[in-house]
Formats: C-alpha cells, structure tokens, sequence
C-alpha cells in the first residue's frame, strides 16, 4: 500500500475542486484509503490519517471512525502522534461518545508524565471534553498539579478545574487550599487563569462566595484587597512589553478582574467600599482613545452598576457611557445604549440628561443601534417629556424598518396610554400610528383603540370627524379602518349633525358617509373582517340616520347573496331584524355604553351556548362587564343610608330584547361565534353577556359538594325572588349567585330592575338580566346572574332593591338579605 | 462564555472552527452558512456585533476572511472583539505575515 498522502496534498487537492461534489468525491475516495489504512494497524502513518481526518471533519463529513485510531495515537510514546491524538480527541470525542472512558487510563499517565508539554496535553485535553466521571477520578491529581511551581503548568491545570467544577460541583472544596496561593504569582498567565477559577467558584456557590469575601489570615490575604493591588499593578507600572495591547497592560487579565470584583462586590457593602478607589482610578486613567481602552471602561462601568457603589461613582459611570454615546465608533454606542438600558430602572434622572443623544442614534444606518435606541427611547419617556419624545418616535415609525414597526407602534401605544397629557392628542397620536403603520399594528390594538374612544366621552364628535378624513381618501389601512367604521357606526349622527367643537365641522350628508362604508364593503383590499365591521356600521346607521333608511336596507339585503358566510350570516339577520322585529332594532342598536377595560380572562370566563336552533356550537368570551356611570350607584348609596355598603354597579339593561324568539338568539349568537379577536367589540351591539339562557349551564362553575341550599331571598306583594348558589372551583372566594324572580300576581310586571349592594369586604358584579318584564301566574321568571368576590370569606350580606311596573303603578322596594346559607361564603 | 469560534471565507468556506458546546455536525455546516450569511450582508460602518438566536456574534474582518465568535451573554463584547484581534497579530507573528492560506495548511498548529 502506498504512503499515504500528506495533509498538505490532500488540502491542495481538495482546493483544486470546482464543485460540491467532485469535493464529496475527493474525500471518500481518501477516507476509503485511510479506512484501509487503519485496518492494517499502519504505526508509521496513523498520525497523518489522523490529521487529515480531523480536516475532513472540519469540512463537516463523518469522522467517527476516527476515534479508536486517536486512542491509540494517545497511548504511543511519540510526542507527534500524542499530539495529534489528543487533538483528534478534543474535536471528536465527547460524552456523548462510549469510547472516552478509555482514555481516562492514558491521561492519568499522562500527567505524571515526565515532560511538562505531555503534561500540558493531557490537562487541555481533560479540560476540554472530560466527563464527569473521567473528572472525579481525575481531580486529584489535578489539584496536585495545581500546586506546582511550574506556571506553564500551573495555569493550565487551574483552566482544567474550572471544566472539573462545571462538571462535578461537589468538587469544589478540594481546590479551595490551592487557590489560596495563586494569586501570589507573577506570571499573568497564571494569574489570569486563577482569577477565571475564583471567578467561577464565587458564580457557582454563593458559600464560596461569602468565604471569600470575608476569608481572614494573618498574611493579610484578603481576596478583595489583592485583587486591588494586581489591578493598581497593571495601571501603574510602566509599558512591559510582553503583556502589552496597545498601550495598555495586559487589558484581558484588568477585565477580568473587574468582572470577579463586580460579583465579590454586588449586595455587599464592605467589599464594594474596598473597591470604590480603584475603579474610579481606573475609570479616569484609562486612555480611551484605542479599542482596547474602551472596553476597559466598559466593564468597570458594569461592575460600578452592579455593586453598591457611591453615588458619585455612579455618576462618573453614566458619563462616560455618555461619552460613549458621542463616539464615532458603532461598537461602542451600541455598547453605551445597552448598558444605558440595562440602568435606566435604577438611575433614570442620570440618564434622561442624555435623552438627546439617544433620540439621536434612532436615525442612526445601523440595524442594532436603532433597535437599541428605540427601547431606550420607550423607557425614557415620562409625564415632561411625552410630547417631544413622542413626535421622534412618531417621526422614527415612519422612516423605519417593517421589522420595527409592530414593536414601535406598541410601545407608542403603552406610553401614550401611560403619559398622554389630554385625551384629544392620545387619540391624536393613535391616528397618527394607524395611519403610518396601520397594517403593522397588531390585533389587540383595535378593541383597545375603541375602548378609548368610547371613554373618552366628549370627544366623540372630533374623533369620528378625523377618522371620517382618514378614510375618505384611502382605506387600505384595516385596523384604522375597522376603527372607523365602527366609530362611524356608532357616532354617524354626530358626524352629520356638523358639531364639532375641537375642529373646524365638515358638511357631511348621511349619503356621503354611506357611500364609504359601502366602498370599504366592496373593496378588494377589505380583509372579510373589515367588511364585517363596515356592515355591522351600517346597520346601526339605519337608526342613527333619518332619511336613508332604505338605501341601507337595500345594502343589507344585497349582502345577504354574499359568498362570504360570515357577511351572508350577518346580512341575512339584519334583513331579518328589518321585517319581523322592527320594533327591537332601535332598542337593539342603542348607542354603547363606555365598556370597563377587560385585563384578564380570570375565573370569570362564561361559556355560551347558541339558541336553541343552533344547539352544538359552544363559545367562549370574556365579559367585559358594562359599566353604568356613577349616578345610579349613588342613588342606592343614598337609600342605603351610608354605613358600610359599598354601592354595586349594575350593568345597564339599556337594549333589552325581549325573552328570546329563536332568530333573536341566532343573531346575538352568531354574531359571538365571530372567532377572531378583533371582532370582540363587533357582537356588542346589543348588551355585552346577552346570552344568559347559556349561564345556566355553566362548567366552569361546579356545585361543590352535592349543591349548596338555595334560599328565598324576598317575597312579597307576589314577587318571590329565589337565590341559587354556585362556587367556583377555579376561584373559590367567587360565589355565583343566580336569582330567579317569579310574579304570582295575575299581571305581569314590567321594567323590572333588580339591584344590589354589599359591604366594603365584597366586591359584587351583576350580570345582565334575561329580561325586564316577569309573566303572570308564575309562567316564566326572569334570570340574572351576580357574582360575589369574597376574600376574606365574611359572612355574606347583601341589601337589594327592586323596581318595577305593577298594575299601572311603579313600585319599589328596598329589602336585606341575610339569610345565607354558610356553605355560599366559607 | 465563548460558544464558538469560527474563520470562515467570504465563500462560505470554513477554514477553522472550534465548538466549545455540543453541536450536530450537520448543523454546523448550517449555522455557519447562516452566520457568514449574516456578517457578509452589514456594511463596514456598521456595528460589529449582531443579535443571533440566542446568543451575539461578534466578528471582524480581515481581508477575505471573517473571524466570528459566538458569545452569550455574560460575556463582554468588545473584549472578546480585542481578543480576536489579539489572535490575529499571534499568527501574524507565528507564520510572518498569516494569510487565509496559511490558516487552511497549519491546522493543527493553530488548533493547539
């Protein structure tokens, strides 16, 4: 068999290949050569083999049949072949790898090896890829390696313990003795590997932390004191030639010194005093004017950030990552912001004085930078300065990336909620943000945007007159116009009526305004959910306008042919709403109520099932719970005589349909069915949790324990009003409490309200009722839910009041509740 | 921690690499395509460390050839881009005047 090749050739050879494959070939043809080789137990050239298998390897072919040959290498008595073989070792082998555990024998040779370089070998080679088995077999004899007088060796063994501690914590106590001397060296070698061995003994254990912040000797060892004086070494003494950097000594062992005294140092006020001097020297003596400088100052400006230093350091710290900030250089900005980043919770004032600067750096080339830049930006902005800050941001939202765009949008949207000085430049702002990035924002920001709006009560003339302009011209935007066409839907009165009193009013005619939401309808940039929207609006036009009122209805019945099943659905119940129960429609397409903010999706989630004719579609939404303004709650407050009850705000029963007809349910079902988030607000038109028929089923909600007992909570004058409970399992200071109101009189009652009040310990949130009007003879009830949110599991009270119509004459009646049963409130 | 050390050609042709956390050898191949991938496309005034996954990558460029490390975050930045620069002038001394060539022959000498 011929020699085989040497490296050199084969790496020649394999540059000669034009292409990926006549490179595949290349290599198979020698790894065939050199498996043959292997199989003929070659002394002589195994090492070559190796070496060019470790090429290959490189490259990314399969190697594996390499590493019985490197074991072998190892074991020979050739200085060469242990080389390539330990190498072939470090880049082969691994755990995972069954054949390791061989070499374990070898490298405990190896140590005590007579030639310090053999030595060497062996201790890198464990340091790199040993096992954890291979290292508590093996950590003897490197600690006693450890405390030789040989640096070359010193340093490398104290690197194999670091590996040795990683992998085999318990170990760690063996090589506490050894460090004790370590840092007596002169050698920076030694001294750089031992300050990484404290380093990753202080992060791994905090005992061996506090061992080492307080360890006391007579020799005076104390660790932050010597790390002192090495550091106050390395600055003062003059140019040494062999551990110089451009001008400074030995940069990487001052960083890494820096680095152990910013975790001796953290939360620990004696070692933090210890250090203030040096730091501060270091941060004013360094030259700033090379690389290598800057990332001196970089670490110590970390560390100064980390421990408990004083105020005054702290300050020097902020300005020179100020000046970072002025460089030219893009590495170092980037650094400056993300520091600044990292310290802008904790020292804010020092920070805003930079403020300009970082607005600065948004308009900066560099993707990293302004990424940076922008979520500065976002934690800088604060009550003074929203405004500027904001027309930067707004100005960087246009200009930016598409990749930035969703985060800057939503971070605009936090601050303006968080800071916005009038409620017309927060929905200024907003417009301004759909209307740049519209199609970037994400989904959650539309029902936010209109729950803003309908808060913001007096507004709602100025609002739709903007959102009218934003549309008129171009509606490719969804969300902003999903915005609008429910704002228009909503407010479309307003916008015709011409009051406006923030802006200059537009003359808009009813036809105007339907024109566009008819366009948005037909357009082919409209997503389906868009179109949904602009129907829904127009709808509830038709009781907002006067003298359209057929031009919608012939829209509507346009749509109920739609190929869209969503919009077809929607038309066609419309349409319905038009022919058989006109006499809802007003009360059904009422104006909203201003809607509490949902947070979470608590216990509290409802599932509703559909009407009856549509039985096996389940859904679920959280209800956002409609709030009433104050002045009903004050009037209970007033009845109730003030002790400690806190008034209870009911939901509005403004838009009550009637006790359901099948088609009525359909509409409110369907209209929940609608799956995707953004439409959330879209099912609103009538009563947020309409679909009560669906809370007596109520899964979440089980009756613990075989049932609580169900109380009569009032009967009088023919009204018994019954009280069923239910307990949640999920939330057990929730009581659910379902009344059922019954009317034994001949006559029915109407306009029926049912209201409640706890004490101060109780929150209480009413649901709405299933209706207003209670038939005669006990021949239907009416059904609400409430629900009681008892922490502090007291005994439930409750007052309630109720008013209805009864025989011509109003009626009312204040009444208490005490008759609990325990198992409802322990 | 130091992940990873990478030379890699503007071809795309790794001239060194050594892992110092366990990588599929068939992903190796990948994550440095990517990487290379990644430095090739920033221009020269821009900042030399990018955000990859989950760890940063700082790299430098000398003539035909990127030195790329890859670093979490405990480390700081620019003094492993010094270090970088370190090595480079180590085997500008070693072989008088290092060029990709040089790298691709000596391996093992420079593995050691």
């Amino acid at each position: 068999m011929p020699a085989p090749i040497r490296l050199r050739e084969l790496i020649r050879t394999i540059r000669t290949a034009r292409t990926q494959a006549e490179e595949r070939e290349m290599i198979q043809k020698e790894c065939a050569a050199i498996r043959s080789s292997f199989r003929e137990e070659d002394n002589t050239y195994r090492c070559r083999n190796v070496a060019k298998l470790l090429y290959m390897h490189m490259l990314g072919y399969p190697a594996h049949f390499g590493q019985l040959e490197c074991l072998k290498l190892i074991a020979s008595q050739k200085f060469t072949d242990k080389r390539i073989g330990y190498l072939g070792a470090m880049l082969l082998l691994d755990e995972r790898q069954d054949v390791h555990l061989l070499m374990t024998n070898c490298i405990k040779n190896d140590l005590n090896h007579s030639t310090q370089y053999v030595q060497g070998l062996a201790l890198c080679t464990l340091g790199c890829m040993g096992s954890s088995e291979m290292c508590r077999d093996l950590a003897g004899e490197v600690e006693k390696l450890l405390k030789t007088s040989n640096s070359y060796l010193r340093k490398k063994a104290a690197l194999c313990a670091v590996h040795v501690i990683r992998k085999v914590p318990e170990l760690m106590e063996m090589f506490l003795p050894a460090t004790k001397n370590l840092l007596n060296e002169k050698n920076h070698g030694v001294l750089h590997t031992s300050v990484v061995l404290l380093t990753e003994m202080c992060e791994r254990s905090p005992d061996m932390l506090a061992h080492f912040r307080k360890v006391r000797q007579l020799s005076s060892s104390q660790l932050v004191p010597q790390l002192v004086r090495i550091l106050k070494n390395l600055i003062m003494s003059g140019y040494s030639p062999e551990h110089d950097v451009s001008g400074i000594s030995d940069p990487f062992l001052q960083v890494r010194i820096l680095r152990l005294l910013r975790i001796l140092g953290r939360n620990d006020d004696d070692s933090s005093e210890a250090m203030n001097d040096i730091l501060a020297q270091v941060a004013t003596n360094t030259e700033t004017s090379k690389n290598v400088g800057n990332a001196i100052l970089y670490e110590t400006v970390l560390t100064i950030m980390d421990i408990k230093s004083e105020s005054g350091l702290r300050v020097l710290a902020i300005n020179i990552l100020g000046r970072f900030l002025l460089n030219n250089d893009k590495n170092i900005r980037y650094v400056a912001l993300t520091s600044l980043l990292k310290t802008v919770q904790t020292d804010h004032n020092a920070v805003q004085r930079h403020r300009s600067t970082i607005v600065d750096c948004l308009k900066d080339l560099d993707v990293s930078i302004k990424r940076r830049a922008m979520e500065l930006s976002f934690a800088l902005v604060n009550g003074n300065n929203v405004r500027g800050m904001m027309k930067e941001l707004l100005y960087f939202l246009d200009s930016c990336e598409p990749e930035f765009k969703a985060d800057c949008a939503s971070g605009i949207f936090l601050a303006a909620e968080k800071y916005a000085p009038s409620k017309r430049w927060h929905i200024d702002t907003i417009m301004r943000v759909l209307t740049t990035a519209g199609s970037y924002v994400r989904d959650d920001a539309v029902p936010n945007l209109i729950q803003l709006i309908t808060n913001s009560v007096e507004m709602h003339a100025y609002t739709v007159q903007r959102l009218y302009k934003a549309i008129l011209g171009d509606y490719s935007q969804q969300p902003l116009v999903q915005v609008a066409s429910w704002c228009i839907g909503e407010y479309g009165d307003l916008l015709v009526s011409g009051q406006c009193e923030e802006e200059e009013p537009i003359q808009v005619t009813e036809d105007e305004v339907l024109d566009i939401l008819e366009s948005v309808l037909i357009s082919n940039m409209s997503a389906s959910v868009t179109r949904g929207y602009a129907l829904t609006a127009i709808m509830k036009l038709s009781t907002r306008f006067t003298c359209t009122v057929n031009r919608i209805k012939k829209v509507v019945s346009i749509y109920g042919s739609s190929i869209d099943v969503e919009l077809q659905q929607r038309a066609v119940e419309y349409n319905a709403l038009f022919k058989k129960y006109d006499h809802m429609r007003p009360a059904l397409l009422e104006r909203m109520p201003v809607m509490e903010k949902v947070t979470t999706n608590g216990p509290t989630e409802v599932v509703q099932t559909n009407g009856e004719t549509e039985p096996a579609v389940l859904e679920t939404k959280p209800p956002p719970s409609g709030l009433q303004p104050a002045s009903q709650a004050n009037d209970l407050l007033d009845l109730l005589g003030g002790s400690d009850i806190t008034p209870v705000i009911p939901t509005a029963p403004t838009s009550k349909p009637a006790c359901a007809g099948g088609e009525l349910l359909d509409l409110l079902g369907d209209l929940n069915l609608t799956g995707s988030p953004v439409t959330a607000p879209a099912p609103q038109i009538a009563q947020p949790p309409f679909l009560l028929d669906g809370l007596t089923s109520q899964p979440l909600f089980n009756d613990v324990a075989a049932g609580i007992p169900s109380i009569t909570a009032y009967n009088k004058n023919g009204l018994k009003i019954d009280f069923t409970f239910e307990r949640s399992n999920t939330n057990p200071s929730v009581t659910v409490i379902t009344i059922q109101a019954s009317n034994s009189t001949e006559l029915e009652m109407t306009d029926f309200v049912f209201q409640a009040a706890v004490p101060k310990t109780f929150q209480l949130q009413l649901l709405s009722p299933s209706s207003s009007v209670i038939p005669a003879f006990n021949s239907g009830t009416i059904t609400q839910v409430i629900k009681v949110l008892n922490p502090q599991k007291q005994q439930l009270r409750m007052r309630i009041k109720l008013t209805y119509n009864h025989k011509g004459s109003a009626m009312q009646d204040l009444a208490e509740v005490n008759n609990f049963p325990p198992q409802s409130w322990q | 921690m130091i992940k990873f050390f990478l030379m890699v050609n503007r071809q795309g042709q790794t001239r060194l690499s050594r892992y110092y956390e366990h990588v599929e050898i068939n992903k190796r191949t990948m994550l440095e395509a990517e990487v290379i991938k990644n430095c090739l496309s920033r221009s020269n005034d821009q900042c030399s460390f990018i955000e990859y996954k989950d760890f940063k990558l700082v790299y430098r460029q000398y003539a035909a050839l990127f030195v790329v490390v890859g670093i979490d975050q405990t480390e700081n930045e620019m003094a492993v881009y010094e270090l970088i620069h370190n090595f480079v002038e180590v085997l500008d001394k070693y072989f008088s005047r290092v060029s990709e060539l040089d790298v691709s022959f000596s391996i093992s000498e420079i593995h050691l």
